[in-house]
């Protein structure tokens, strides 16, 4: 159980840069990885894997359904896709995906970039709120949201060992950083940021920073937070969320993305075949997003730690008013 | 079970003239297999209580030359990455296709007959982690003709000299995915790609013209930079020829307009859009079917037992 790091000021790299990067740095390790563009290389952080490799980068032009299909076709002559998009175009094909990648068994990944309201002023036609539902809907569909650089990194090199379809959420704002560069990471695993006795904060992504400053705001008034973050929304670590049920009987759950089908859903569905506890959701609630920074639209939206930390007491009181 | 004869990859391609060099047995016994994917593909159909008989029908000669002839694919070669890559991409020609792999060897032709079945790998629409020689799942209209571009594209980057083949449905041509696809395939310059479209001018509720208008179809892909050639889809020598002259495009991919009859063999099907869709067929009308496709009063009770 790793101690309560503190939040490093604002690094320089978005996840969609430390993605980027990292995808560069490990192509020559994984030489049949085969990289795939819908001309937006350079918001997705790929332009870094084109200037290393050019070979090896395909561009499919703005044409989605087409390029997330193909990498099934590329994926069956044993080359490893990347399929690179936004997360709202990513929603255009997700019936290729479905079919081409996860039903007929492929080992191509798909990440996105440009997730939630993290998006900024770009506004609601832009920001993906409804991507990890769908894609956490598909049979066999890994999906991954990393929290910092550091861990998208780790997470990169993680999604290329791995075999099956993974969909992968990077950023595009600048990231806090969260890890230390000690930080581990494994597909399917949890881990517990900041021990705490009273509730436990899940959350991912962007959100796993907010958590931490939540954290802070809530030990000011005496309230004792568990943070776990769940870089993995499926398969979720249920083994971790029954001992957090067990340790503190109260949660909530963090993340840029609508509350419905995502990861407090996949919390919910967990805790409720196994120990049902208080459970209060943070997230966007069925709603579009808007334009605005990022910042401005985590707090009109209810995203930031204030929020997180007024959530914690809610289910803190639910679970003492159920005893 | 029929033996596939290849064309040798490697020899001159006589343009225009292709068909002198093809053995002489070679069309008679295409034709065979042609009449056994349509007995075959009728009787699963009958035996599933439902299937699209119409696009199976009218597929079924384009299948025999690429599985008898054009296609170095075998049995025992399904694994090997230098094979021949074939992909339905109008997947509900399924009974078609299980029909061809039974007769050359990839399936049992027994097994096939439980098509639609519980607990069968012969589903509605080709499923790949079912059976491998199928080569993706297909069944969602403009994937596999996106799919075959992908497999096409990874056999360039590893420098195989495989080609791969897909066939498309004309309604299929109406999905966006196809011409998302059709711009890349000639961007990339996808020579080893060859689609094939069974234009039998009908989809599922009606005539493509009176659905959705898809003339001029040829020069539409022409315009999209493919090399097009419009043949007929049930006339076997001309078909072989119009793969052998795709075989040796260089620098663009090929796009054969196969001219078919939709139901085609089976008198009461024939240019009726009805028996496009998923249809159950009854007794008298199996019997009727197997009859017309030439098949003996004791293979008809074989068919149907």
């Amino acid at each position: 159980m790793s101690a309560a790091p503190a939040l490093i000021a604002q690094g320089n790299d978005s996840l969609r840069e430390a993605f980027g990067k990292a995808l560069s740095g490990l192509a020559d390790e994984f030489k049949n990885v085969v990289v795939l563009d819908a001309d937006i290389a350079g918001g997705t952080g790929v332009h870094h894997f084109r200037k290393s490799h050019p070979d090896r980068f395909l561009q499919f032009g703005i044409a989605e359904q087409n390029m997330m299909a193909a990498a099934g076709g590329l994926a069956a002559t044993g080359l490893i896709p990347i399929v690179t998009t936004f997360a709202v175009f990513c929603l255009r094909a997700v019936e290729q995906a479905r079919l081409s990648l996860a039903y007929a068994g492929r080992n191509a990944k798909i990440v996105a970039s440009h997730p939630g309201l993290d998006v900024g002023p770009d506004g609601g036609s832009a920001q993906a709120l409804e991507d990890m539902a769908a894609f956490r809907a598909i049979p066999g569909m890994t999906v991954i949201s990393p929290a910092d650089p550091i861990e998208m990194a780790l997470a990169t090199r993680a999604m290329l060992e791995f075999k099956g379809p993974v969909y992968m959420r990077t950023g595009r704002s600048p990231s806090k950083r969260v890890f230390g560069d000690d930080h581990k990471f494994e597909i399917g695993k949890g881990h517990i940021v900041r021990d705490g006795k009273d509730v436990t904060i899940v959350a991912c992504g962007v959100e796993v920073a907010r958590a931490v400053e939540a954290a802070e705001l809530l030990a000011a008034e005496g309230v004792d937070a568990r943070i776990v973050n769940m870089a993995t929304i499926k398969p979720i670590d249920k083994q971790l969320l029954i001992r957090c049920a067990k340790h503190t009987g109260a949660f909530v759950t963090a993340e840029d993305h609508n509350i419905l089908g995502g990861l407090g859903s996949a919390v919910a569905e967990s805790l409720a075949a196994t120990m049902p506890c208080p459970i209060e959701f943070v997230g966007v609630k069925d709603v579009f997003g808007a334009s605005g920074e990022p910042e401005e639209l985590a707090e009109q939206f209810g995203l930031t730690a204030p929020h997180i930390a007024e959530a914690a007491k809610r289910a803190i009181a639910r679970k003492k008013k159920a005893k | 079970m029929a033996q596939a004869i290849p064309f040798d990859r490697r020899a001159p391609v006589q343009c225009k003239q292709p068909l002198k060099a093809l053995p002489p047995n070679l069309v008679n016994d295409i034709a065979a297999s042609a009449a056994f994917v349509r007995q075959h593909a009728i009787a699963s159909i009958y035996h599933a209580g439902s299937g699209h008989p119409g696009g199976a029908m009218s597929c079924a000669d384009i299948l025999a030359c690429l599985y008898g002839a054009e296609l170095n694919f075998w049995p025992d070669a399904v694994d090997d990455p230098h094979r021949d890559r074939f992909v339905l991409s109008k997947g509900h020609a399924a009974p078609a296709l299980y029909a061809v792999g039974a007769q050359y060897g990839f399936c049992n032709k027994r097994e096939a007959l439980s098509l639609r079945k519980l607990n069968s790998k012969f589903q509605g629409h080709p499923h790949v982690l079912d059976m491998p020689w199928v080569e993706t799942s297909t069944g969602s209209l403009g994937q596999g003709f996106s799919v075959a571009l992908g497999m096409a594209m990874g056999l360039k980057i590893q420098k195989s000299q495989a080609r791969v083949y897909t066939l498309l449905g004309d309604g299929e041509l109406q999905e966006g995915e196809v011409w998302e696809a059709a711009m890349c395939a000639a961007h990339h310059q996808l020579d080893n790609l060859c689609a094939i479209i069974d234009y039998n001018k009908m989809q599922s509720d009606d005539r493509n013209d009176a659905i959705m208008r898809l003339e001029p179809l040829a020069a539409k892909f022409r315009a999209f930079d493919w090399a097009v050639a419009e043949i007929d889809g049930h006339d076997i020598p001309e078909i072989l020829g119009a793969l052998r002259r795709a075989s040796s495009t260089h620098g663009r991919p090929s796009l054969l307009i196969a001219n078919t009859v939709k139901g085609k063999g089976v008198p009461y099907m024939e240019n009726i859009p009805t028996w496009h869709g998923s249809v159950k067929l009854t007794q008298a009308q199996a019997e009727e079917a197997l009859a017309a496709l030439g098949a003996t009063r004791e293979q008809i009770t074989e068919y149907l037992a």
